[in-house]
């Protein structure tokens, strides 16, 4: 492939929040918020609810024993995958770790196919088969849904070489979390990106624990957004909690990529509320820290409070959309309890082709 | 006295070379590191450098000589002093002196294009025909290495889809040569040199045939490939059946699998078991160069993710390989090299040479032997293994590869329980020893299996010993 002029790089804090990475409860001083529109507000927080309520009804079904194995939940880190998909176009491919029903719900994937998946039943998106972290969509370019920490950033960096071998402008975004960015194939694929300026943008969604080890404690520096410096692929630390943010990021990150100027990384700062999985109590963090971030930062309230504020909507606006929401995760709910588990024969399929 | 410059040895396994050229004449003065010839194999040109001080005494062997035996004398320095005189007759190679030459670093850009070469022979035995090919037609002989060029060759023409990436395939022209002139050919967009970093290529060629290509990928070796496994078997192999059959991993991985020569322990390994455990990976690894070209065209082809083991000794070995426009082999299909009644014999890859040695003694021994060379190791043919074993009754499998839970482990227990009341003696192994691979040169033949063990194996099959 051919190589193009390596670009400047442009690390940490870009533009976009001017925060201390790494400060712990600093609220950053933001300039320029970007600007969002009313229809932005609602969709942002229509499909940020909808992740949230059907996460919550995940848990609870797991809890009711509906759902095995391990179950990640996406809660608290709505406006990352929100706020990307907000910037993207349908044609761009997406890839993330085993974290992953908020991502397939906001490329469009069917909230059903994506329930009866985690009930381990014939309707679910791979036929019951996949389970919580082995979902995948052709038609949505949405590629997994991988369970082995950081081989979906090797594998999302492969897409983007797809593109740019045939000649598309399509882009892919590759999502890692914090302790994915320790991983030695996230730098060798970062070198092989900005060799051949392959069109993906990294999208490390810093949610400060991997499993229950603290970003402090795991890494030598922490400003994941300069991860790439050595490669001179430029990166951003974003506000991951206000969706607002997320997508200016996006917008450029998606924009450098699609006109071949290479990889990019964004680090998006943000929450899990609930533990690494369901089986996870969390005891590592305080759970004043929890609700600080539930009661200050959290994503789906920010968005309500400005619509209200603004008055692109009142309190029966969103109790509608919250109803309308609710109505689609239990429909999915009863889909997913309702559908039949596969027949013993689906043991042989799919092996080979 | 006048010191003997010896035909140098470029690699453990070459065993003769061409002298390509002369850049002395006889009475030119040289100081270490003056380079004096160069030297081709079918691999690579390189350069020899004088060690000594002192003046060309006589040259033995003109340029363009080919098949120079290595540690044969191909030149005579003088040192101070001395004349053309004092240089008694042309002396015997001697293998054990230290030569006044040294091979320099190997050259990037190797003029030829990939050959035969006479330094490794395959064993004279005359195979049935491959029922797989027409009848009657046309063959040429051509190395292993030329027709597995050949067929990344052709598919690459036929589908712009399928590329190759690996480390030194494009410039260097392959570590092996196999990929020797493809560069040229397709450009830099579709043969693609990496950074030495099997994890993060192998993650990306995967990616790349999640998104419909169909990527070769050229591991130097396959010791290097357990850096990729995860991607190979957790990535890869595990794509179809994870997503419910929505998503294929179309693709290659390929490259020199087991031992090649005195590379001790770290870059001898037969990894074929270990991949034919993994359901959803095909596992190929042909004998022939016929086989070599017919499989991976048939592998570049496939649906599914495809671990194609060649081995390096291999490469520079001919075979007949039917002239056609288009020859792909089925996946999956053991040949039948030999029929015979007495016992079935069954190995693959270089394993073969052990078996067709074999073969060639103890049927000249009158024992009727039947060889099967599997070919495909994932999916397995045993239909042909099971027809075979319940005519002769007597099993002995050969492979390179360690014994514990090996290909001819996982035969042996299949012909047990599907063959149990047709056996009349154990089936036995003849494997690689249960050992990391040593570099002194007698403990790595020991560590490998050999000819004497697999006849030997065969008399006790057949209560001959």
């Amino acid at each position: 492939m051919a190589r193009k002029n390596a670009t400047q790089a442009k690390t940490s804090a870009a533009g976009s929040t001017g925060k201390k990475v790494g400060g712990r409860k600093s609220s950053p001083a933001k300039p320029n918020v970007p600007e969002f529109s009313k229809g932005d507000e609602l969709r942002a927080y229509r499909e940020m609810l909808l992740i949230r309520r059907f996460e919550e009804k995940a848990g609870q079904m797991y809890g009711m024993g509906l759902i095995g194995g391990f179950c990640h939940l996406y809660i608290g880190q709505e406006a990352v995958v929100t706020g990307i998909n907000m910037a993207a176009r349908p044609d761009d491919a997406s890839i993330t770790s085993y974290r992953d029903h908020g991502h397939m719900l906001a490329v469009g994937m069917d909230p059903n196919g994506v329930m009866a998946e985690l009930t381990g039943r014939v309707d679910g998106l791979s036929k019951g088969k996949g389970g919580s972290m082995h979902m995948f969509s052709t038609e949505k370019r949405f590629y997994g849904g991988n369970g082995i920490v950081g081989a979906q950033v090797s594998l999302g960096t492969g897409l983007a070489f797809a593109a740019k071998y045939r000649g598309e402008d399509s882009v892919s975004l590759t999502y890692f979390g914090d302790g994915a960015s320790n991983q030695g194939q996230v730098y060798e694929s970062f070198n092989m990106a900005k060799l051949w300026d392959l069109p993906v943008v990294y999208i490390i969604e810093n949610n400060k624990y991997a499993m229950g080890t603290s970003l402090e404690r795991s890494s030598a520096l922490t400003n994941l957004a300069n991860r790439g410096a050595s490669f001179n692929i430029p990166g951003e630390t974003v506000d991951g909690m206000d969706v607002r943010y997320v997508r200016d990021a996006a917008e450029r990150a998606i924009n450098h990529a699609r006109t071949g100027k290479g990889p990019y990384i964004l680090e998006m700062k943000t929450y899990r509320y609930r533990g690494h999985s369901m089986s996870d109590p969390a005891k590592y963090r305080s759970k004043d820290e929890v609700q600080a971030m539930r009661s200050e930062r959290d994503p789906i309230e920010q968005v309500k409070q400005r619509i209200l504020d603004k008055k692109h909507g009142n309190i029966d606006d969103l109790k509608q959309i919250e109803k309308e929401v609710r109505a689609i995760v239990t429909k999915a709910a009863d889909f997913a309890t309702n559908s039949p588990e596969p027949d013993p024969s689906e043991l042989w399929t799919d092996i080979t082709i | 006295m006048p010191t003997d410059i010896l035909m140098p040895a470029l690699s453990p396994t070459m065993e003769e070379g061409t002298l390509a050229k002369w850049l002395v004449k006889e009475g030119d003065s040289v100081v270490p590191g003056d380079v004096i010839c160069e030297i081709e194999t079918d691999k690579a040109t390189m350069e020899v450098e004088s060690v000594e001080e002192g003046t060309i005494g006589k040259i033995l062997i003109s340029e363009g000589s080919e098949g120079v035996v290595v540690n044969s004398v191909i030149a005579v320095m003088l040192g101070e002093g001395e004349s053309a005189d004092d240089i008694s007759q042309v002396p015997a190679p001697v293998a054990a002196e230290p030569s006044a030459v040294q091979p320099q670093t190997e050259e990037a850009a190797p003029k030829t294009s990939p050959q035969k070469t006479s330094g490794a022979s395959a064993p004279v035995f005359s195979p049935a025909a491959d029922p797989d090919l027409p009848e009657g037609v046309e063959m040429v002989e051509m190395s292993v290495r030329q027709a597995l060029n050949e067929a990344m060759s052709e598919e690459m023409r036929a589908d712009d889809d399928v590329f190759l990436m690996g480390e030194e395939v494009a410039q260097y022209q392959g570590a092996y040569k196999i990929s020797q002139g493809m560069l040229a050919e397709f450009g830099e967009r579709r043969v693609i040199d990496t950074p030495i970093t099997e994890h993060g290529f192998t993650g990306i060629a995967v990616g790349a045939a999640f998104a419909g290509l169909k990527p070769i990928v050229e591991f130097m070796t396959f010791n290097f490939a357990m850096q990729a496994i995860d991607q190979i078997v957790n990535s890869a192999a595990k794509q179809l059946y994870m997503s419910g059959g929505q998503v294929q991993a179309p693709i290659v991985f390929r490259g020199a699998n087991g031992a090649a020569s005195r590379v001790g322990a770290q870059h001898s390994q037969d990894f074929t078991a270990w991949y034919a455990q993994v359901p959803g990976l095909t596992v190929i690894a042909p004998y022939s160069a016929a086989d070599a070209k017919g499989l991976l065209k048939a592998a570049i082809r496939s649906p599914n993710p495809v671990v194609f083991l060649e081995n390096e000794l291999m490469y520079g070995v001919s075979f007949d390989v039917p002239i056609m426009d288009d020859f792909v082999l089925p996946i999956g299909k053991a040949r039948m090299v030999r029929q015979g009644n007495d016992v079935t014999i069954v190995s693959f890859s270089i394993g073969m040479k052990y078996a067709t040695e074999a073969t060639e003694t103890l049927v000249s021994e009158g024992v009727d032997v039947e060889l099967i060379d599997l070919r495909t190791i994932r999916p397995l043919d045993m239909e042909t293994v099971l027809n075979s074993v319940k005519k002769t009754g007597r099993c002995v499998v050969v492979e390179e590869g360690w014994p514990q839970f090996s290909v001819g482990s996982e035969l042996s227990a299949r012909l047990m329980e599907q063959a149990f009341d047709y056996l009349d003696a154990p089936v036995m192994r003849i494997a690689g020893k249960d050992v990391p691979m040593p570099y002194a040169a007698n403990l790595e033949k020991l560590a490998l299996p050999s000819v004497d063990e697999v006849v030997a194996a065969v008399n006790a099959v057949t209560y001959r010993s």
